[in-house]
């Protein structure tokens, strides 16, 4: 399935365990704001979880996307870009409140996202300040993620936050590959991937 | 003549390992008290009279355009409302990436042997479910007093803490709160300087 959003656009779908969902920026600036929901439609991705297990302030290739329960969501296994901001959430976004709701959940469900084709970099300085950085993905970036369970994906493509760029369309290509084969990955990742593998993988 | 009168509303020892939940009105003041230096204290932040406009990291960090709490610091929720101030801190800066420790995100980090220690996220549950506070609403919390550098090369770590016996962080409400703590019973990396210790809450209003 491939799939072109437009910029500013809000869009989920069921990914079965397995299945790899690909995004690709579709113009310079691109910004891809994304939630998960777990196989029982409770557990959902955990941003402090997946960063503290893998001692990375960024997502990147070779990191897996933990859950709150400790359970693996997804692995990122392939990206052209090597930084993806997760610190600085999402403005509320009503297009993307109404994807949750069409799945049952609501505001409630608003936990920390993955800014997919964005970086916001940290200073080293005493309070880690923060600034956007502008063009960081360019037309034809990729991102691919390997469902390790059964996913809810929500993907929203209004603008990152701190960006005053146009909104940019995000296209959205979900594959069955027999196989994936782990990339490297640190041992916290790897034992969360055994246990979600031993119990419902 | 005006009389403002400021009367202590609250001051109470939570043990290691233990939690409260505490109310507190606008313009109320609550000074959370490391009485005996590097212990994490786990806090979220309610509207009371809403619980979905709650605490948000990282609307708070991306609003301040900086990763560390410290005085100033205005606690955004989901909505992007400020809930409360960080009006006094002693200890100098905070963390609010590093989530709550949970008895599975132990045993991704250390192992199958930390599967029923105790956590933050138990502490939590137990707590907040007086004020209708269950899975769905536990979001990214503060870790006050806790050393979670993040670096320019994307780098984060948990490191010994900056706190010392007598520090102290006061928040001053914005509006009616549900503030909700739990005193970290974490023993297997430095946030608690591996051994969990008491704290005191003392609240004007």
């Amino acid at each position: 399935m491939n799939h072109e959003m437009p910029g500013s656009a809000a869009w989920s779908a069921p990914v079965r365990a397995g299945r790899t969902i690909t995004l690709t920026a579709l113009a310079d600036g691109a910004n891809a704001t994304v939630l998960i929901v777990g196989a029982d439609r409770l557990d959902r991705l955990n941003i402090p979880d997946t960063l503290k297990s893998q001692m990375s302030a960024r997502i990147k290739p070779g990191m897996v996307l933990m859950s709150d329960r400790g359970l693996a969501l997804a692995t990122v296994v392939a990206s052209t870009l090597d930084w993806h901001d997760c610190l600085t959430g999402a403005l509320p976004d009503r297009l993307l409140l109404l994807e949750l709701t069409k799945h049952g959940f609501g505001e409630a469900d608003l936990h920390g996202c993955i800014n997919f084709f964005s970086k916001v970099a940290v200073a080293d300085d005493p309070r880690a300040s923060l600034a956007y950085i502008p063009g960081h993905a360019h037309a034809g970036d990729t991102v691919t993620l390997r469902a390790d369970q059964d996913l809810l994906i929500f993907v929203s493509t209004a603008p990152h936050a701190l960006s005053d760029g146009p909104a940019a369309g995000v296209a959205v290509q979900l594959e069955s590959p027999a196989h994936v084969e782990d990339p490297d990955l640190r041992e916290e990742a790897v034992r969360a991937l055994r246990l979600t593998r031993e119990l419902i993988a | 003549m005006t009389i403002t009168a400021t009367t202590v509303a609250l001051d109470s020892v939570v043990e290691a390992g233990d939690g409260a939940l505490v109310s507190v009105p606008t313009g109320g003041r609550l000074r959370i008290v490391d009485l005996h230096g590097n212990q994490a204290v786990d806090t979220l932040f309610y509207d009371a009279h809403d619980i979905d406009n709650r605490y948000s990291a990282f609307d708070t960090i991306r609003e301040q355009r900086a990763v560390f709490l410290t005085t100033g610091s205005r606690l955004i929720s989901t909505r992007l409302d400020e809930l409360a101030v960080i009006t006094d801190d002693t200890c100098g800066r905070h963390d609010t990436v590093g989530g709550a420790c949970s008895q599975e995100s132990n045993v991704i980090r250390y192992g199958e042997f930390t599967r029923h220690q105790h956590a933050c996220r138990q502490t939590f549950l137990r707590y907040g479910a007086v004020a209708g506070i269950g899975q769905r609403q536990l979001a990214h919390n503060i870790n006050f007093f806790m050393n979670v550098p993040v670096t320019s090369t994307g780098g984060l770590t948990f490191e010994d803490g900056l706190s010392a016996p007598g520090k102290y962080v006061e928040v001053t409400a914005s509006r009616d709160l549900f503030v909700l703590i739990s005193n970290c019973p974490q023993v297997n990396n430095p946030c608690n300087g591996w051994d969990p210790t008491p704290i005191q809450l003392l609240g004007w209003w």
